[in-house]
């Protein structure tokens, strides 16, 4: 049919305009995309003239730039750094916490972070580099540098070219300039297309000539520290965020240039930094993992048999922090979160708050909390300082258990409300106004957001109907609670699964609610399945593809009933969504106790798997998540309405932006 | 000739004051807030006697006059002042039935031209008044014919297109009631361009010599089929029937009209034909959230042969009758019940099935042409969510 079709122009965006286009609603997102370029272009006072597109111009890419990379271009001090979930904990663990002096982090660390604004990427974010560089390589590099450079540098002064070519010539597994290189020359890539050859060339004669200084420099303090081992300039440059303004290490020829870089470069980097998601923590990064345990609060102990596919997640011996985190309840650490946070931390460790809103809300009441004992330290500003307090809330609520996507987007609102305090507003106002802004999430987002979802989900139950759920989800019990409340004749069955057997206790609430239910294991859903009309599901996260991040076993049930005709929705309030894409379960994932797969409640006999630790050949795979694939889904209920999977992004792209600047 | 469009339910309330005794009863639909399934009368139900329209047609208006002001009667109570009963003689429904009565208008544009009067002969002095008033209107019209999914639809777009942006931008009153005159106006043109912009974007689908089913009698289809005729196009069109109302015969006496080679099917040999069958066109009574249709009983089946066969659906439908409905399956909807004529006695003890459409899933469709361009049904939702929220 496709070969018949005599040509394919057919959506012409003139005829698209054609519809229900009000002035506001085409305004609207161009208003966004100034905002945005103001927000970036306000932090740069160079705001790019020449050779650069007007921000408003252009839409920001949404990952039209593959980043395979860790982006170099994080800064830790404002609102967008941070864990999004579960998916990548290590960034806030490695980066953002506060309480690490300089000094501690960098001592085996690289050499180049000595360099003074290598490159402008870098000048952002120094941390990248000491997270990134593979200490032995640079170790030996840095040591050519260290003998060879000085001299150069004092009898050429302007050797910059030689300089430059022998960076080229670097391998690539060193990950330290060059790969910042590489990276900045993507990033400026949109922008080079449109500036003109002389242009170009004043670019690149200025980026060699910046790289050049910055070795030049770099050289001469490795000479330094060799000799007298720490240099104070170094470690003024390594610390977390310095200011452009205050490298004061770097020549004039250097500044200059990359000043001039920033000028170029600084929007369509802004923006990728907010497009961009974070790379996550691949815990088979030995390095990576090497330095995250070093600023962890707990140290959590390894488990031995890790499941070969799942390497790249964290497998930790289950509980075994609990009694170090319990025994530092009481010390007056630096380090120590807050009490509230502390606590909330503890639920979620021993999972006596679970499920993704209750696991959400605990948490935005401690951070509440959190903030009312909050004072600014002498010489901080309250937006920086309260950002590194989360920042470092959040590294250790993850060393508790990994943070759920719809945390991970609850951070971001706190981040992005802190970031936009404004200046003038005194301590307690400040305080205020962010408690306040923490309640309205929970309402809004939560509360609110489960009552309309409720509203529309029962119009979907009709007398006579049997519906399925699995696991326990509040908004379904909430839903099937108001649907029997409303007097529906219908008729529940209950899903459930090892080990959790969260079902259990939904079942005791449906049925003291007087709702008729049956109560059954996963192995039995294709036998109770023909029998079913409406199969609800709660989620975790719902992705921008439309799959769904669910307790592990909802794949499994959405495929029955899809291969029984039979409808599934899933309820799920709309700031769980998250503009990932993610087509399995395996890549991003939570790994439970693999013990409580082994042992069976209430069954002595059932004992083959009790020494299983010591048996090398064996590895138990407890999964707390799987990915439902959109085809499996009629629905999803949301509280912006009933919509197909195929509109999430919709949703993501017009409201989730809105939603941290509500 | 007079066409009626999609409603008759007036016609009912006035022939059949009792629904047929063997209707299911709708006990086991659950009711839907946009639609009320209250009223039992027939949807398709008057459509055998098109041809004796015009009595009918006055018959109709007569009763919209009789029902209509006891509702502008409520809203008069509502505090307004003497000014408002001189204006009595403006009424939505008058204006719905004048537009109504012109051919080829379909009755959600002439909803939407009627709403657009409202703004323009109203005497409200705020702009919550105005809106007031419109929302009043348009309650007027929906409740006119329940079970209409594109009068209550474009009712509803018109509201939210119109009163979009917040009114409460413009400081001066009559700048604001401009605009809004304005844009009612230029969303009733848009409306009434509707079909010829579907015609002229699914001409690039029809090729020499394709075999294109059809079912249902739709205006759109018809004039797509028209353009394509005229434009020199050669391609013969399989009608079904289109039992119990004949529509397909009316389809086909209209495009032998046009000279176009005709084929009538009963409905139940589509399967049989389908092999020679390109491409199915249907209209649609609605286009739902999920991206699916609601049409005419037998669209459904089409879509599933049409499917299983690999061949594409097209579905040609203005943009004023996507509704916010997610049915999930055949049952969940608000039934529009109609008569069957079986030609026989049936025995009252046979339960007969008396709806009138089905809902199409969208799997089963292949694209959407519509005035906002040719869509995927998953860009239905889009559409709607952008509009809606």
């Amino acid at each position: 049919m496709d070969a018949r079709r005599v040509s394919r122009m057919v959506i012409d965006p003139k005829v698209r305009q054609v519809g229900f286009v009000t002035p506001g609603a085409s305004s609207e997102p161009m208003k966004h995309i100034i905002e945005s370029s103001s927000m970036a272009s306000s932090s740069s006072e160079l705001t790019p003239s020449g050779n650069s597109l007007s921000p408003v111009m252009i839409p920001p890419p949404r990952h039209a730039i593959p980043v395979p990379v860790p982006s170099p271009l994080r800064r830790p001090s404002i609102g967008d750094n941070m864990p999004l979930g579960s998916y990548n904990p290590s960034d806030s663990l490695l980066g953002a916490s506060p309480t690490i002096s300089p000094s501690s982090r960098n001592d085996d660390d690289n050499p180049y972070s000595g360099i003074p604004s290598v490159d402008l990427s870098d000048e952002f974010s120094p941390r990248w580099i000491d997270r990134t560089n593979s200490g032995t390589i640079s170790n030996t590099k840095a040591d050519d540098f260290g003998h060879k450079l000085p001299q150069l540098a004092s009898s050429f002064p302007f050797s910059s070219n030689l300089t430059a070519v022998s960076m080229v010539k670097m391998p690539l597994p060193r990950r330290g300039a060059g790969e910042v290189e590489t990276n900045h020359s993507m990033s400026s890539k949109p922008l080079k297309e449109k500036t003109s050859k002389a242009e170009r060339r004043a670019l690149q004669e200025a980026q060699r000539a910046a790289k050049a200084a910055s070795k030049e420099t770099g050289g001469d303090k490795q000479a330094v520290a060799f000799g007298e081992g720490a240099n104070p300039n170094a470690k003024q440059a390594k610390s977390a965020k310095p200011p452009p303004q205050k490298k004061d290490g770097a020549p004039g020829a250097s500044s200059g240039a990359t000043s001039e870089k920033k000028g170029v470069d600084r929007p369509p980097e802004k923006e990728r930094k907010k497009d961009v998601p974070a790379p996550r923590m691949q815990f088979d990064d030995t390095q990576r993992v090497e330095k995250a345990k070093r600023r962890a609060l707990v140290k959590p102990t390894e488990t031995m048999n890790r499941v070969e596919l799942f390497r790249h997640l964290p497998q930790y011996v289950h509980g075994a922090q609990l009694p170090a985190l319990e025994s530092k309840f009481f010390e007056v650490d630096q380090m120590h979160p807050h009490p509230a946070v502390y606590r909330v931390g503890l639920q979620y460790l021993t999972g006596d708050i679970s499920g993704g809103n209750a696991r959400c809300v605990a948490m935005l009441m401690a951070f509440q909390e959190a903030i009312k004992d909050y004072t600014i330290p002498l010489e901080k500003v309250l937006i920086r300082d309260l950002t590194a307090k989360i920042n470092s809330y959040v590294s250790f609520l993850i060393t508790c258990r990994p943070l759920s996507i719809s945390m991970g987007n609850a951070i971001k609102f706190l981040k992005a409300r802190i970031a936009k305090l404004s200046v003038t507003l005194s301590e307690s106002e400040a305080k205020a106004a962010l408690q306040s802004d923490i309640s309205r999430f929970i309402n809004e987002k939560i509360v609110l957001a489960d009552k309309v979802i409720v509203r529309h989900a029962v119009t979907k139950i009709r007398d006579g109907d049997v519906l399925l759920t699995y696991g326990s989800s509040c908004v379904v019990e909430m839903i099937l609670c108001y649907a029997h409340e409303l007097g529906k004749q219908f008729r529940v069955v209950v899903v459930d699964s090892r080990p959790k057997l969260e079902g259990q206790a939904l079942l005791r609430r449906l049925l003291a609610k007087g709702l008729s239910c049956t109560y059954i294991h996963i192995n039995a859903i294709s036998y109770i399945m023909h029998e079913v009309t409406r199969v609800f599901l709660g989620a975790s996260s719902v992705l921008s593809n439309g799959t769904v991040y669910s307790r592990v076993g909802t794949a499994c049930v959405a495929m029955v009933a899809h291969a029984f005709h039979v409808p599934v929705l899933i309820c799920c309030e709309a700031y769980k969504f998250h503009e990932r894409v993610q087509l399995d379960s395996i890549c991003s994932n939570e790994l439970g106790d693999p013990d409580a797969l082994s042992k069976v409640h209430g069954r002595k006999d059932l004992n083959h798997l009790e020494n299983w630790a010591n048996n090398e050949k064996l590895q138990l795979l407890n999964l707390t998540y799987d990915a439902t694939p959109s085809d499996y889904v009629s629905m999803i209920v949301t509280d912006y309405g009933m919509v197909p999977p195929t509109s999430v992004p919709v949703i993501v792209r017009e409201y989730l932006r809105e939603h941290l600047l509500i | 000739m007079l066409r009626p469009s999609a409603s008759f339910i007036l016609d009912q309330r006035e022939s059949l004051s009792s629904p047929p005794p063997n209707l299911a009863p709708p006990a086991t639909m659950a009711p839907k807030p946009p639609i009320q399934a209250g009223s039992g009368a027939g949807y398709y139900a008057a459509r055998a006697e098109h041809h004796a329209v015009s009595s009918h047609w006055l018959a109709q208006a007569q009763a919209a006059v009789d029902g209509g002001p006891a509702k502008p009667g409520l809203s008069e109570s509502h505090g307004d002042r003497h000014r408002d009963r001189e204006n009595a003689s403006f009424s939505v429904i008058d204006e719905f039935n004048f537009w109504r009565k012109k051919p080829d208008l379909a009755e959600a544009v002439a909803a939407i031209m009627a709403l657009a009067a409202v703004i323009r002969t109203s005497e409200a002095t705020t702009m919550m008044e105005l809106e007031i008033e419109l929302k009043k209107a348009s309650d007027t019209l929906k409740s006119w014919d329940t079970t209409s999914i594109s009068l209550s639809a474009g009712c509803d777009l018109f509201m939210r297109h119109v009163t979009r942006t917040s009114a409460l931008e413009y400081e001066d009153f009559d700048a604001a009631k401009a605009r809004l005159i304005e844009r009612g106006e230029r969303f009733g043109e848009i409306s009434l361009r509707a079909r010829k912009t579907i015609a002229m974007l699914s001409q690039d689908f029809i090729f020499d010599g394709c075999t294109i089913l059809v079912h249902g009698f739709s205006r759109v289809v018809l004039e797509v089929l028209r353009l394509a005729a005229s434009s020199g196009k050669l391609f013969r069109v399989f009608c079904t029937e289109g039992r119990p109302d004949k529509t397909g015969l009316r389809l086909s006496t209209e495009l032998v009209g046009l000279g176009i080679p005709v084929k009538l099917l009963i409905d139940s040999a589509v399967a049989y034909n389908i092999d020679e069958v390109d491409m199915v066109f249907v209209g649609a009574d609605g286009v739902v959230e999920s991206g699916g249709i609601i049409n005419m009983m037998g669209t459904y089946q089409i879509a599933l042969v049409a499917h299983s066969m690999n061949k594409p659906v097209y579905v040609a439908a203005e943009s004023y009758k996507f509704a916010r409905l997610y049915p999930l399956d055949q049952k969940d909807l608000a039934p529009a019940l109609r008569s069957v004529d079986f030609g026989v006695p049936v025995p009252t003890a046979v339960e007969v099935e008396t709806s009138a459409r089905d809902y199409t899933p969208p799997q089963y469709l292949t694209l959407l042409f519509t005035d906002l361009g040719v869509l995927t049904p998953s860009v239905v939702s889009d559409e709607l969510i952008q509009l809606y929220l």
